[in-house]
């Protein structure tokens, strides 16, 4: 099947969601996982190498097509396009929550010095962070981390890709 | 009346502290609390002369500030070497902050989607396809769902019967009967039809409640989508 590299970048043009190997494989059926995988890397090069307005972004544990940075001033002109906005405290509550997780809303608001339930009902309305249960101590406090979508909206495979935390430098006596 | 205004220049007082160590170009590891806690005081004052809501957590870092400093003023005897600085967890506390704070910056430099790049728009249209894949709903989603059918609603729409009085239990019973009949229902067949304010308290009380005892599922294909809520159960 020549025409397999066309199959696998139909499917990701028309999928709402990043489409992960596994789903391409389920379809495929005949073919294997690591030939899906060059096929996705060759058609990612293709796109870079002819400088296309797009590109193929390996995000939250599937492939995405997405429009290149430099061009969102263009795209933010297309009427009722609002772009998402994160205030700093949102972000500052939202690093703990990804760096920290699971967490529990009392470790967020040590780090920060503030109250957080005004970031964090933000983040779970905007479908960035998630509750993933509850911590079995007195009280068993609700505990919270990220979702698919914060990988989706921040341009990551997955957790660990996460820029490295600046080490906390220990006290010298 | 006087007027507040919001500043959001500092995100609490850790990092204003941070402001005031690196603006007089303090070592973080050696604060000489007696500046820095006047300072932080002066900040306070000024804050609170504009006639800004000074939250409380400033007003406990002030409180630990001149706790540290009072400890610092005491005599150190030889037997008590090894006690710990008091200024140790106030440092250990702001470096923590300062990582969070930069990882915060970080994030925000990324290309973050829906703001620097972009993916094809979905319409949010209601899509009738069984095939589509289903999200089950929390009852956060819900919330916000009954919030968004209450606020499409004119206020004229709404009546206020009091004489009627209906029962939880038999609103349940009623959705339970038309889902045994029709199978699946849309949080907005159960709710738009309503104009009786009690009655979409009632419905929507029903529903939780029904979600609670597991009774019912609800779900939706895409945020903002339909609602769809289905027997737990086939029967």
């Amino acid at each position: 099947m020549d025409n397999l590299k066309a199959i696998i970048e139909a499917i990701v043009f028309v999928s709402e969601n990043p489409v992960s190997v596994e789903k391409l494989v389920e379809i495929l059926e005949d073919v294997g996982e690591k030939e899906i995988i060059r096929l996705l890397h060759d058609l990612k090069n293709e796109y870079d190498e002819r400088h296309s307005g797009l590109c193929l972004a390996e995000v939250a544990g599937g492939y995405q097509f997405r429009t290149r940075d430099y061009l969102g001033p263009w795209i933010k002109k297309i009427k009722g396009i609002k772009p998402i906005t994160l205030s700093r405290a949102a972000m500052e509550t939202l690093a703990v929550v990804a760096y920290k997780q699971p967490v529990m809303k009392s470790e967020i608001e040590k780090v920060r010095g503030v109250d957080v339930s005004g970031s964090l009902k933000g983040l779970l309305e905007k479908s960035l962070v998630r509750i993933v249960g509850r911590k079995d101590i007195p009280g068993r406090p609700i505990i919270y981390g990220t979702t698919k979508k914060f990988l989706e909206v921040f341009n990551l495979r997955d957790l660990s890709e996460l820029p490295t935390l600046r080490e906390l430098k220990e006290l010298e006596d | 009346m006087g007027y507040e205004i919001k500043l959001d220049i500092f995100q609490g007082p850790l990092d204003l502290l941070l402001y005031l160590i690196k603006k007089n170009e303090i070592d973080i590891y050696n604060i000489p609390i007696a500046v820095i806690t006047e300072q932080y005081l002066e900040y306070i004052d000024v804050m609170k002369s504009l006639n800004l809501d000074v939250a409380g957590a400033y007003l406990v870092m002030a409180s630990t500030l001149i706790h540290i400093k009072s400890k610092l003023l005491l005599p150190v005897h030889d037997d008590t070497e090894d006690e710990e600085d008091p200024r140790e967890e106030l440092t250990r506390q702001l470096l923590e902050y300062q990582a969070y704070k930069e990882a915060a910056l970080n994030l925000d430099t990324m290309s973050l989607l829906g703001r620097d790049v972009f993916k094809r728009e979905y319409p949010l249209e209601d899509k009738t396809d069984s095939e589509r894949s289903l999200e089950e709903m929390s009852i956060f989603e819900l919330v916000e769902a009954f919030r968004i059918v209450i606020s499409s609603m004119k206020s004229g729409d709404l009546m206020e019967i009091d004489v009627e009085r209906m029962s939880l239990s038999n609103r349940i019973n009623e959705i339970m009967e038309r889902l045994a009949e029709e199978k699946v229902l849309t949080f907005a067949d159960l709710l738009g039809e309503l104009n009786d304010r009690v009655r979409i308290i009632y419905t929507f009380l029903a529903i939780l409640e029904l979600m609670k005892l597991r009774l019912i599922k609800a779900y939706q294909a895409e945020s903002l989508g339909a609602i769809r809520i289905f027997l737990a159960v086939d029967k």
